[in-house]
């Protein structure tokens, strides 16, 4: 089977590569497009250290054949921070010690952005079921639990008209 | 068939550093044209925090804001030695490092500041957020930014300074055995709550109560971090992480992550924890280490909480659900053995 070119909306940014047969999404991400946010933890879907976003869902990139995913809207961790400004997840996860060696974290926030966006007020329950595929080894996930809850009083606090009318 | 309840105990004593010694580690520290501070450390930042640490125990030795120091752990081989960061030793050693490296880069940022201000350097003093000033008369002052401009520019110095700190080695006196093996010792105790499931086997951490003597918690943030994290890492050990479970054949144990238990998001006890400080002569501002300590007395705490809930003395970790069980059973059948 040749190698095909694929063409992803990452970070909303249409990109196009040349992908070998078999290539991941995760692969493709960090070796063809230099997007190393997310991280090869176990490479079979069972720590979540490289979930990306895949049309707002959290996917793990490791078991994902890129060429199943061509065309669609991909973000990352890189395009979270919009023009290097923190997001509140992100400044929620530095001001609560959420990270300690980091390789984690990539993944929580992209599993927290996907719940936020569902859901803009979980309970602790919900973030709890959110990041139970996403494996931490430092923390003892308290303070991700907890930052991912200021992150979302601090998104609900920023936008009280559009929770308004949302409503 | 019942849910049992118990709570056990247990201690530990942790020694900072390598024992014996001969243990050294290096920083240098240097001011930019524009007062900020670079430590310069091989020391490597693995997500425990010693480049905070650093950067603290810098600030507060120059009697600047944080916000003037960066440290800089770019490349082991061009960066003053470090041993490594291992044996609960970075705080000690970098951090007495660091403050020694700071304590002469401050006395040379006073000196030229003595110049600029034409006043003795002894009658200067840091004002914590940026100035230095002279005491008494507050408003004859000098930014650190104008004094690394005028030191660079016009007195031709360089603010810097270096230290280091090293644990002499310490071989013991053959007629007595005495030896000094270590620069000093953190304590810590952990009381676990757990529920045992006499039907199933298993075992639940409900609640942790972690008391740690670190000599002084440099950030208490950090600090309750590490005892709560390598908490659960001692949970983790207690309870679910081996690669040869007690299972009949080995071929039922796990090849790979996703069969590697350990505890979830959903599985963490409510801990509490809390800190004694009794500061070590020798530890930066009288800092212990408490790095892999953490993760020691949770594990015999739960032993300890599960023999209190239903009588199982077990003593090969992890307690899996099969060895509760076994040892409820070997109970049962004393019990019914006549003596």
């Amino acid at each position: 089977m040749p190698s095909q070119i694929v063409s992803l909306v990452v970070n909303g940014e249409r990109r196009e590569f040349i992908a070998v047969p078999g290539a991941t999404l995760l692969a493709s991400l960090r070796e063809s497009l230099g997007l190393t946010a997310a991280k090869r933890g176990c490479a079979q879907g069972a720590c979540g250290t490289c979930t990306v976003l895949v049309d707002g869902r959290p996917e793990v990139a490791c078991l994902v054949a890129v060429e199943t995913v061509a065309g669609r809207e991909v973000r990352t961790l890189e395009g979270v921070a919009a023009g290097g400004e923190l997001d509140e997840v992100q400044s929620a996860f530095v001001d609560c010690f959420a990270t300690q060696c980091g390789f984690c974290t990539a993944g929580m926030i992209m599993v927290a952005e996907a719940l936020l966006e569902r859901d803009p007020d979980p309970s602790e329950e919900d973030v709890v079921e959110a990041i139970s595929g996403n494996v931490c080894r430092c923390t003892g996930y308290r303070p991700i639990v907890i930052a991912i809850l200021e992150a979302a009083r601090r998104r609900r606090a920023k936008s009280p008209q559009e929770e308004a009318v949302a409503r | 068939m019942a849910l049992l309840r118990g709570r056990g105990y247990a201690s530990v004593n942790y020694p900072t550093g390598m024992n014996l010694g001969g243990d050294p580690s290096q920083a240098l520290i240097h001011a930019t044209t524009t007062g900020t501070f670079v430590i310069s450390l091989s020391s490597v930042d693995l997500g425990q925090g010693i480049k905070t640490i650093a950067a603290q125990c810098a600030a507060e030795t120059l009697g600047l804001p944080i916000a003037n120091v960066l440290v800089d752990t770019a490349d082991t081989d061009t960066g003053p030695h470090c041993m490594g960061t291992f044996a609960s030793r970075g705080t000690h050693r970098v951090g007495n490092a660091v403050i020694m490296a700071a304590a002469e880069a401050r006395g040379v940022m006073l000196e030229v500041a003595a110049e600029e201000l034409e006043v003795d350097a002894a009658d200067l003093e840091t004002d914590g957020t940026g100035f230095i000033r002279l005491k008494g008369a507050e408003e004859k002052r000098i930014h650190i930014t104008d004094l690394a401009l005028a030191a660079h520019f016009k007195h031709g110095r360089t603010i810097s300074g270096r230290g280091i700190y090293l644990k002499e080695p310490s071989a013991p006196v053959p007629e007595t055995g005495e030896m000094d093996p270590d620069s000093c010792q953190a304590h810590a105790c952990t009381a676990a709550v757990v529920e045992v499931d006499d039907e199933t086997g298993v075992v639940e951490v409900l609640e942790l109560y972690n008391a740690y003597e670190i000599g002084r918690a440099l950030n208490p943030a950090m600090a309750t971090q590490q005892v709560e994290g390598g908490a659960w890492m001692g949970v983790s050990h207690a309870l679910f992480e081996t690669t040869e479970p007690y299972y009949p054949s080995r071929e039922h144990g796990p090849r790979d992550f996703a069969g590697y238990l350990m505890p979830g998001p959903a599985d963490i006890p409510v801990q509490h924890s809390l800190f004694l400080e009794r500061p070590a002569g020798n530890g930066p501002y009288g800092a212990k280490g408490i790095g892999e300590m953490t993760a020691n007395a949770p594990i015999p705490a739960i032993a300890n909480a599960i023999f209190d809930a239903c009588g199982v003395r077990l003593e090969s970790m992890p307690f899996t659900p099969e060895r509760v069980l076994r040892g409820l059973d070997a109970l049962r059948l004393k019990v019914e053995e006549p003596c």
